[in-house]
């Protein structure tokens, strides 16, 4: 202790130790906020990857740029209650807002049969914590990583020469990114229906369900069309027509409500519960917890989806997050555009599917 | 309270900067102990009615004097607007406020992009202002007790008294 305090007694020695601590603390913040690690993947830079390969759309999302807003309600079949206390799986009826969506940072994008097709919803049971979900029509999902997603987005960025994607550095990404490839071949072989109205939509990445007695369980969840619904014959404009999806689904729902089934998929101990990218068996026990009707629909432009962040993570009591890493990357991300978005409220164009759209959408 | 705050300036940096599974515990911790720190701010201002602070040694300068004194007053304000604006934020944006499993605390705010949107950036100035004038204060904590040894520190952390007295004894004890 006297040799600590002899060195102390040095005026210059106690103002370097003050000097000391201070650069410590900057840099302890620094490697926090990987401001000394350029590799390190963070929301900035995320967020810079969108802009990079879709350029600057302001006011619209980054990701599932181009949509319209719908609601409708849930009606609770009560069979989940066995392995969730959510509330909203309680019997009964739970207001939904929803969106329908192109994957993509494009907003005027031209809809084609192949683009990948979204469906993301708000459960907003009265008194209770809400739900909020997206899923796609596809299989699996495409990486299962944060940074396979950001690699895979620079790889499949157009080439300022030919404006379009360099075939290389695709080769290149999946020879790195072994998970993607295989989930490809699964994805191509896919079959694609004519439009949102009947497509099934998969959450893709794992959760924990969470029952009263405490028991949890690995679910994945579904929502199936009940595509006989639709008694006349569906106007359907020519895929010519560059929001042909979105037209169509404006005139189905403005005809008659849509709706589809929510199966909830129990996994077995040895199914994947952190890789989006790998199908779990066909044969996993099923729950058909309700059904989702849409029936209003409405422009992006000053309606109720607009504001709402479908951040994978805003979970009631009796869902919880899995080791899913991309639960985290999604809703990191999310947050990232939905604040970005937000503070360009004012410079947004109108949506693709703009309000005239939605209103004269009864005769496309 | 002290490593609350350096622990929330910490976390809330790296959350802000993270894609990976460390952001999901980040912000669960973020948010509950935004609230905790909020509570404790307002009984310490409580506290502080009824116990004044100590009072500062007489060779300070009065430039010295009002340094301490405005930094306190700007520490106090920060403390207590940080918890505020993040809860203000997170209503406006309409993100449900979790502190812990079912206990959601009520928007305090109407939902509204452009006001959510302003008060993220604050948030986000203010943390920086915090992060500017916490450094400041441990560094001037460092300057009163290594330098100055004037008694300033003890009063700041009370809990280092008998360490840094049996410094100074021990000192006074070699010269």
């Amino acid at each position: 202790m006297i040799r600590v305090h002899e060195i102390l007694s040095n005026l210059a020695v106690r103002w370097a130790l003050i000097g000391c601590a201070l650069l410590c603390a900057i840099i302890l913040f620094g490697s926090v906020g990987g401001w000394w690690s350029p590799q390190r993947l963070t929301q900035d830079r995320m967020a810079a990857a969108f802009l990079q390969v879709n350029g600057p759309h302001p006011g619209f999302r980054l990701n599932h740029a181009k949509g319209v807003c719908v609601t409708g309600w849930f009606d609770s079949t009560g069979e989940a209650i066995a392995v969730s206390k959510a509330a909203v799986f309680q019997v009964g009826k739970v207001p939904v807002v929803g969106r329908f969506s192109l994957a993509g940072g494009m907003p005027f994008q031209v809809d084609k049969p192949t683009a990948v097709r979204a469906l993301a919803l708000q459960f907003r049971p009265a008194g209770a914590q809400e739900w909020r979900t997206g899923t796609l029509n596809i299989p699996v999902f495409a990486v299962n990583s944060a940074r396979g997603f950001y690699d895979q987005l620079l790889a499949t960025a157009p080439d300022p020469k030919t404006g379009k994607p360099d075939p290389a550095k695709m080769t290149a990404f999946l020879g790195a990114h072994p998970e993607t490839a295989k989930a490809l071949s699964i994805i191509t072989k896919r079959s694609i229906s004519s439009g949102f109205f009947d497509s099934t939509f998969n959450g893709l990445n794992a959760f924990r369900f969470v029952n009263s007695a405490g028991a949890s369980v690995p679910v994945r969840w579904s929502f199936l069309p009940i595509a006989s619904l639709p008694t006349e014959p569906i106007p359907q404009s020519t895929p010519a027509d560059e929001n042909y999806l979105f037209d169509a689904l404006v005139a189905q729902i403005k005809r008659h409500p849509l709706q589809w089934r929510l199966m909830i998929t129990v996994a077995e101990p040895d199914d994947p519960t952190d890789d989006a990218t790998r199908p779990w068996p066909n044969e996993r026990r099923q729950i058909d917890a309700g059904t989702v009707t849409i029936d209003q629909v409405a422009s992006e432009d000053g309606s109720s989806c607009t504001g709402i962040n479908f951040d994978p993570l805003v979970l009631p009591n009796g869902i919880e997050a899995s080791d899913d890493p991309l639960l985290s990357a999604r809703s990191s991300v999310y947050a990232r555009s939905f604040t970005i978005r937000a503070g360009q409220v004012h410079e947004k164009p109108p949506s693709a599917v703009d309000r005239r759209a939605v209103q004269s959408g009864t005769t496309p | 309270m002290a490593v609350m705050i350096l622990a929330m300036l910490l976390i809330g940096i790296g959350m802000a900067a993270s894609v990976s599974e460390r952001y999901r515990v980040l912000v669960s911790i973020h948010r509950p102990l935004g609230i905790a720190i909020l509570i404790l701010v307002v009984v310490r201002l409580v506290n502080r009615l009824f116990n004044p602070a100590p009072s500062l040694p007489a060779t300070m300068s009065v430039l010295e004097r009002f340094g301490a004194k405005g930094s306190h007053v700007l520490l106090y304000i920060l403390m207590a607007l940080l918890p505020l604006v993040g809860w203000g934020m997170l209503s406006a944006a309409r993100y449900p406020i979790v502190l812990f499993g079912g206990l959601h605390l009520p928007p305090i705010l109407p939902h509204n992009l452009s006001l959510y949107s302003g008060l993220r950036q604050l948030h986000t100035v203010l943390a920086f202002l915090l992060l500017a004038t916490f450094i400041t204060h441990f560094g001037a904590a460092l300057f009163h007790g290594l330098v100055r040894r004037d008694g300033v520190l003890e009063s700041m952390a009370p809990s280092l008294r008998n360490i840094l007295q049996s410094a100074h004894r021990d000192r006074q004890s070699h010269e």
